[in-house]
């Protein structure tokens, strides 16, 4: 009954037509290629979540052998750089400036009291960047740290050591956030191309009256949504690759995982992402509408309550309870897992199974919610 | 070789799969169809209507706005499903197999259906593929399409990029690159200038001997007259199913020509007979006025009460249609006239020049838009701007308007320059968009109110202008709706009312009828007529050139360039004679469109 032969010329004619849209437009070309580019320099070289260099103003008041001592500790550590100052008015006023991330003061008394016991540094650090602050006073303890062990080594009693901070980041012995950036940046990018993109383009088809004369043709609606999948698959495995390729060559992040089962796992989750759109799409039938939608049902979701950015365990329970719906978060599990821990087979098979059948789901809803018909 | 062959194939196959010449083509039997608006009333589209089309043949679904027209064509393409009573084309019932008339028949929406950013070759292989034309056959459907269409130079322009009457011709081609059992055209010619409205034509009547079964929609009862049979649809009821002969027969002795009286208006004349009861209808026509007489009334009743004489005519379609649209909106108000403008006259003599355009030229790159035009508008009068799709009546409005840079030339509105002072140029000038450009998500109040904020109106001022806009345009009811729920010809008033808040002096709008009903169109003119007597310079474009008789003189541009100014009567003068018959204003227009194409040489004249 079927003509299959006729069915696949539909489906690949139309295909063509989507993919010289895409190509045509030059907003799908910025959010397909552009915008990948975009956020992985972004996130790549503008966001790190590492503290790398602050740079401090130093305020040697005691001048003395043991101040240039611990001076010295702090010069070797590769997280500060330090600028010497005469005065601490002079180093407030780099501060004030933004010139410097933080003030190390050693008193006049300092090398007087350390051989009396008890010694006073003070570290002042710029709080506008909590985040950089906190960090940066607990590195400020290394450099004491090792200043007092050498201290006590070279045998002067050390009256109250510093307590010594030893502390190993699993997976991530480098400390380099990128290691966990790039599995999500994957997620990131799959979910503009997927949901974000193709939430306008069946929306586009309706406001532009296409669809009513597509429609009254051989065609069935299981044909375009075919049509519309493929090329914006396509468009979100260069995505895909993008990230892939600057993972590995601009961050050098290691894929502790198998390559395939990466691939896969983006592949499925690029699935659920077009769904998502489509389905968006074919249900509100307006482009603004549609991609305002997308975006609160899908990117900002990825961005904020997928573990990418936010570590799931420190939020609250409702807010991890809502997690437990967003593909996202599976996704970035399992692209997480397949980069710094490698083929973890209870983790990966059961994100894969709920993508799978996330998209699977997406995709029926999304065929059954494409009828020939008009209001 | 190949191809002839395949032609007469193709040809051959399409008779036998037409249905036995018994069976209608297509045909509606008591379908209702109702629908809920988004403000939650419920709207009946489609009354109880019942309608049959025999195969070979043209017939058409006339009506005015939300007739129910669009309804019917969706109804009968199987993308709707009637609430009641059954719908058949060739044979299938619509609501239990729409797949299988949807593989039949072809069916052009009013939007075409075409993909902007394909070419017109790749939207005609798009359909050619959906409809499974194979190769073979597709090059001598491709060939017959182009030269029918004349789009052949134009196979590599993105569909975009052509003019309005060029891609209703490719939204056609897309149509037919199969032959189909049936071809459905939901208003085929709106926003459609005459030229390429005519050679629209010539294509369907091409395809009618064919014999191909062609059922259209319009809202303009022009188009009926070529046609086999016509429903009219009025509110979703049907109003008549008949052949239009029949339907003339209605105004039978009904219609009369009116010279006006020695040195006044046709539209003065016509303002005056509107008014007088017993008449139907009333509008200007070759210098005179066409009154519809209602049943009963006597001309020499009507010939006392005007002081005019009057002259029997013999009547056309448009004709028989406002008698049966009066009949059906009788007890009802008809809403004929427009109420009468209060509102103290604009100051300035009459006879001032308001508007003077000197060598006025406009290029994009290296194409002139608009080149080295030039007229003058004294203050009062209705100045037409008529010209086929493209010929730069848009940008020259966008110019006059200050909107966009000139490129060479002077342009004076209200005794400003507009070169050098744009905004206090525009503090004397109201424009209307050819496209709706109001707020669609803002009430018609809101609307109204900001654009009076956008004119400096404060306080006092402010409310007063907005209570008079809603009183003059009869918005009053519609001021909590959003504007973009508003009926046609509502959005119509809405954009004139913005554009009237500030008491311009000149008046622009752009298309202003374009695809309004007859009623609709008659309405704004009215108010458009009593706007110049009030003093306003009006500066109008439109497609129809009838209207062109309401104007007080008129220009006709083609490809940027000025072929012919004048009045009414010396434009028509300019076109032949027929058979001892005064040209209309469209036998003028395009006559003279055509001889100037005809003749490049002539251009630098």
């Amino acid at each position: 009954m079927t003509d299959y032969r006729a069915k696949w010329r539909r489906i690949w004619a139309l295909t063509r037509k989507e993919t010289r849209q895409i190509i045509r437009d030059p907003s799908s070309i910025a959010i397909g290629i552009v915008f990948p580019v975009m956020m992985i320099l972004l996130f790549g070289f503008g966001l790190s979540l590492d503290v790398t260099t602050v740079s401090v103003a130093v305020v040697d008041e005691d001048v003395s052998a043991d101040s240039a001592a611990l001076i010295g500790a702090f010069r070797l550590s590769p997280y500060f750089k330090l600028t010497a100052t005469r005065s601490m008015a002079q180093a407030t006023l780099l501060m004030l400036n933004r010139r410097v991330d933080g003030i190390l003061q050693i008193p006049s008394d300092f090398s007087r009291r350390w051989h009396a016991g008890a010694a006073d540094v003070q570290v002042l650090v710029d709080g506008t960047d909590s985040n950089q602050a906190r960090i940066m006073q607990a590195y400020s303890a290394g450099p004491v740290a090792i200043w007092s062990a050498a201290q006590a080594q070279a045998g002067t009693p050390v009256a109250v050591g510093p307590v010594i901070v030893e502390s190993r980041m699993w997976f991530n012995a480098a400390n380099d956030s990128h290691y966990f950036l790039v599995p999500g940046l994957i997620v990131l990018v799959m979910t503009i191309i997927g949901a974000f993109l193709t939430a306008m383009v069946v929306a586009r088809e309706w406001e532009r009256g296409t669809l009513e004369a597509l429609f009254v043709t051989p065609m069935q609606p299981g044909e375009f949504l075919v049509s519309k999948f493929i090329p914006y698959f396509g468009l979100g495995m260069i995505g895909f690759v993008l990230c892939l390729l600057a993972g590995k060559f601009l961050f050098h992040v290691p894929l502790r995982g198998s390559l395939p089962l990466l691939c896969l796992a983006s592949m499925v989750y690029l699935l659920v992402a077009l769904g998502v759109g489509l389905l968006v799409s074919t249900l509100v039938k307006s482009q603004f509408l549609a991609s305002q939608l997308a975006m609160l049902l899908t990117f900002l979701p990825a961005m904020m309550l997928s573990g990418f950015l936010y570590d799931l365990r420190s939020m609250p329970l409702v807010i991890r309870g809502i997690t437990y719906v967003l593909p996202a978060r599976y996704a970035v599990a399992l692209l997480q897992t397949l980069y710094l821990a490698g083929n973890v087979a209870s983790v990966i098979w059961v994100n894969l199974a709920v993508l799978t059948a996330a998209a699977a789901a997406l995709m029926l809803a999304t065929r059954y919610a494409t009828v020939k018909q008009i209001g | 070789m190949g191809g002839a062959a395949a032609g007469a194939g193709v040809r051959d196959r399409r008779i036998a799969v037409t249905t036995p010449a018994s069976a209608p083509a297509l045909r509606l039997d008591r379908v209702r169809k109702s629908f809920r608006r988004e403000t939650g009333e419920s709207v009946l589209a489609l009354d109880d209507i019942s309608f049959t089309v025999q195969p070979g043949g043209l017939a058409a679904v006339i009506g005015p706005d939300g007739a129910g027209k669009t309804t019917m064509m969706r109804l009968l393409t199987g993308l709707m499903k009637a609430d009641r009573g059954t719908v058949t084309v060739l044979g299938i019932d619509a609501a239990k197999d729409p797949q299988s008339i949807q593989s039949r028949i072809s069916y052009m929406p009013q939007q075409f259906g075409l993909y902007e950013d394909l070419t017109v070759r790749e939207n005609l292989d798009l359909y050619a593929d959906m409809h499974g034309v194979p190769a073979d056959s597709r090059r001598t459907q491709y060939l017959r399409l182009m030269s029918m269409t004349g789009l052949e130079p134009f196979q590599k322009r993105l569909a975009g990029q052509l003019s309005g009457g060029m891609k209703q011709k490719l939204g056609l081609a897309c149509a037919l690159v199969r032959s189909p059992d049936l071809l459905l055209l939901d208003e085929p010619t709106v926003g459609v200038d005459p030229l390429s409205r005519r050679e629209l034509w010539e294509i369907i009547h091409q395809l009618i001997k064919d014999r191909l079964t062609v059922l259209l929609s319009s809202s303009d009862p022009d188009e009926a007259e070529n046609c086999g049979s016509v429903l009219v649809l009025s509110e979703g009821k049907k109003l008549i199913d008949a052949p239009p002969a029949e339907v003339c027969r209605l105004a039978l002795h009904r219609v009369f020509l009116m010279p006006p009286p020695g040195g006044t208006k046709a539209r003065d004349l016509q303002a005056r007979l509107l008014a007088l009861p017993g008449v139907i209808d009333a509008v200007p026509e070759r210098g005179q006025v066409r009154l519809i007489a209602e049943e009963g009334s006597a001309a020499s009743e009507i010939e006392r009460r005007a002081g005019v004489a009057a002259a029997p005519a013999p009547p056309r379609f448009e004709d028989g249609f406002m008698v049966l649209l009066h009949q059906a909106v009788r007890g009802k108000a008809a809403a004929k006239q427009a109420p009468a403008l209060q509102e103290p006259p604009i100051g300035g003599a009459p006879g001032d020049t308001v508007v003077e355009v000197r060598d006025l030229v406009r290029r994009f790159g290296k194409f002139v838009a608009v080149d080295r035009v030039s007229f003058a508008v004294q203050r009062g009068e209705i100045f037409g701007l008529l010209g086929p799709n493209g010929a730069g009546k848009t940008t020259t409005f966008r110019m006059l308007c200050g909107l966009l840079p000139v490129s060479a030339g002077s342009l004076q509105v209200a005794g400003v320059d507009v070169l050098q002072s744009r905004a206090s140029a525009r503090q004397h000038v109201g424009y209307v968009a050819q496209k709706f450009s109001l707020y669609g998500q803002l009430t018609v109040d809101e609307n109204l109110d900001f654009f009076a904020r956008a004119y400096g109106l404060a306080g006092d001022k402010r409310r007063e202008r907005i209570d008079w806009a809603l009183s003059q345009f009869e918005l009053a009811p519609f001021v909590r709706l959003p504007s973009a729920q508003l009926p046609g010809g509502f959005k119509q008033r809405l954009a004139m009312a913005a554009a009237l808040l500030h008491r311009p002096q000149i008046l622009f709008l752009d298309e202003p009828t374009s695809g309004a009903d007859p009623f609709a169109r008659r309405e704004f003119w009215q108010r458009i007529i009593a706007l110049a007597r009030n003093g306003v310079t009006v500066i109008v474009t439109t497609h129809f050139m009838a209207e062109a008789e309401y104007c007080d003189r008129a220009l006709i541009l083609d490809d940027g360039k000025v072929l012919a100014q004048g009045t009414p009567g010396e434009l028509r003068a300019l076109a032949p004679v027929h058979a001892g018959q005064v040209a209309t204003m469209e036998d003028a227009f395009i006559a003279i469109v055509e001889k100037a194409r005809a003749a490049p040489a002539r251009k630098s004249a």
